[in-house]
């Protein structure tokens, strides 16, 4: 499936509104205090489509900060638990992503359904359309290009936007979900043809090329003693932010809280970046060092992930160099890597 | 600033330090922080006022502290920020030279801790703008507009803690956060638990934190986290005129009893 079609200027808050009106839970960016963030989106006055990059990514919708994935409670002298049922949840549309966090929802899709089938990711992502819109905007922080993927590129979209340069919007039609909004609001979309398409410019970002995936693979494969971590990471913090904003990042913790009669047991976000991260019982840490653990996200990223999943962990969305406040800048690191003799 | 690259320089060169800390020209624009070992790279040292990264959190590092004896570039929250940390026996003048910047950026040179100690009390400095207005805003609030801001604030924390890698004083071999026997701090980022662990934060750095704001700006989210710990400052100035990183001799003022404290908060 790859349908090509043409959703004019005034018609995507029409769009909208139907799929507000049968009931779709909607995301999309929005203004938050002078910044883009994704957040539900209910009047489409609100929606934001010329953001470059939102501080966090969408991914929390599929994989939450933190989730119940069991309750208990004490009935007398019996432990009843409770599963947790998220089938009742609604249909979702991611509305207006970018071409990266859509590409974000494959890694997360290896992860939580290679080993270990994750329920909650898998039950979570059943209900959810994408429909990215390709960026005629980037920054200096962006490298999507590098990571084998592009500004309009269709990867994990179900519907793909693309502007062009008569306000119009493209919709390429990805897959059956995408299909299944098209159907639903048939009036709103027009067919289209290649003269049409020939007078048009698609509105597309030019994010240049940084450095060459498959050769940056290749030298991390000998580099884990390199002293390139420990010069790279002096300044790192060691705190989470890289991994929180990072679509494609998908360690959690397991807690329990709860009191002597009820609680429950939750999944919430972790980071290699954290000191405890790989401390064991013993104390003993395997990862004692920031550099260590710096390693282990870069590698973690461009060499494991790879490896043992067949997927790059990274989309060159550059929101870890954005929000680090010390300027730990993901592309130039693996610029250096790649340039290395 | 070629005085500070000279200094730093010649520092090396004469192996009084095997390292420099200071800011070096980053990405897109952005200043960071930098660590010089080899004499022929203090040519990379910038100074000017895109750099605020409080640099003393380094000096508990252990990848720093390993490094012998340092050099630290330090504008005054640095300056302070290293006499909070020699009062808590955290670093000493032997293996520390203060390489200090003084408001209009020139290099202020110290023979010792207790001349960079005279210098700090010799130049006080007021909060920043943009602390000062939403400070004034906070406290014109009434109780139940405070609780209703901070909630709203606080609701947004992805616990990265990123306020607490930034933060000099939170120097904890192992953070409150992060003991779980027992668990004192809800781990998720839900309101709950959000609120525990600033509130343990900002009482942890009672009397302690020198206000440079860097926890609220190393903050992803923008979250104005300083203004629980500048407030507590001045509540702690006012009850106990007590001033973080004033003074050499300071006590923690949480640990320490005093007969002529106010005991005005009691019943």
């Amino acid at each position: 499936m790859n349908e090509k079609l043409i959703i004019r200027k005034g018609s995507l808050g029409k769009l909208f509104e139907q799929m507000q009106k049968s009931g779709k839970l909607i995301y999309a960016p929005v203004n938050k205090d002078d910044k883009a963030e994704f957040d539900v989106l209910n009047d489409f006055n609100n929606y934001r489509e010329d953001y470059i990059q939102t501080v966090q990514s969408i991914k929390s919708v599929v994989f939450p900060r933190h989730e119940a994935i069991l309750k208990y409670r004490k009935d007398h002298s019996d432990v009843k638990l409770d599963d947790i049922d998220l089938s009742s949840g609604p249909e979702t549309v991611l509305f207006g992503v970018h071409p990266c966090d859509a590409a974000g929802f494959d890694v997360l899709h290896a992860v939580f359904t290679g080993e270990y089938n994750d329920k909650f990711f898998v039950e979570r992502m059943k209900k959810v359309t994408v429909i990215s819109m390709s960026c005629s905007k980037c920054d200096d922080f962006c490298f999507c290009t590098s990571v084998g993927l592009a500004p309009d590129s269709g990867k994990g979209s179900d519907i793909l936007l693309t502007k062009l340069s008569s306000g119009d919007y493209l919709a390429d039609v990805i897959s059956e979900k995408g299909k299944a909004i098209i159907d639903s609001a048939k009036e709103l979309f027009e067919e289209t043809n290649s003269e049409q398409l020939a007078a048009n410019t698609k509105l597309i970002a030019d994010v240049p090329v940084k450095f060459d995936l498959d050769k940056v693979n290749n030298k991390l494969g000998t580099a884990f003693e390199s002293p390139v971590w420990l010069a790279h990471s002096m300044r790192c913090l060691g705190c989470g932010a890289c991994a929180f904003v990072c679509p494609t990042c998908s360690c959690f913790d397991i807690q329990d809280e709860g009191n002597s009669t009820c609680g429950s047991r939750v999944k919430c976000w972790d980071s290699c970046g954290f000191s405890n991260f790989t401390l064991h019982a013993s104390k003993h840490n395997p990862r004692d060092e920031q550099s260590q653990r710096w390693r282990q996200r870069v590698l973690h990223k461009f060499s494991y992930q790879p490896e043992q999943l067949k997927i790059y962990g990274c989309v060159g969305c550059g929101r870890c160099s954005r929000a680090c406040p010390v300027d730990m800048n993901l592309q130039e690191h693996l610029t250096a890597v790649n340039n290395e003799q | 600033m070629e005085e500070l690259k000279k200094k730093a320089r010649e520092l090396l060169e004469a192996k009084t330090v095997t390292m420099v800390i200071g800011y070096e020209e980053g990405t897109a624009g952005i200043a960071r922080p930098a660590f010089i070992m080899d004499p022929s790279k203090a040519e990379k040292l910038i100074f000017d006022k895109r750099c605020n990264h409080n640099l003393a959190l380094y000096l508990s590092k252990k990848e720093v502290k390993r490094a012998g004896k340092i050099a630290i570039v330090a504008p005054m929250p640095v300056m302070k920020s290293v006499i909070v940390l020699a009062s808590e026996n955290q670093v000493t003048e032997n293996n520390l030279v203060v390489l200090g910047i003084s408001a209009d950026e020139k290099l202020v040179e110290f023979e010792n801790f207790s001349a960079v100690e005279k210098y700090i009390t010799e130049h006080p400095e007021s909060y920043r703008a943009k602390d000062k207005e939403l400070l004034d805003r906070i406290d014109k609030m009434n109780p139940q507009e405070r609780w209703e801001f901070w909630q709203k604030e606080l609701s947004k924390c992805i616990k990265c803690y990123a306020c607490r890698g930034a933060c000099p004083m939170c120097y904890c071999g192992t953070c409150t956060v992060d003991c779980n026997q027992p668990q004192w701090i809800s781990v998720p980022s839900h309101e709950i638990g959000n609120l525990e662990w600033h509130l343990m934060r900002a009482m942890h750095l009672a009397g302690r934190c020198i206000n440079c704001g860097q926890c609220a700006d190393s903050c992803p989210l923008d979250l104005p986290v300083n203004i629980l710990t500048l407030k507590i400052s001045e509540d702690v100035l006012k009850n106990f005129n007590y001033k973080a990183g004033t003074s050499l001799q300071q006590d923690y003022v949480m640990s320490t009893y005093n007969p002529n404290d106010k005991e005005n908060f009691i019943g």
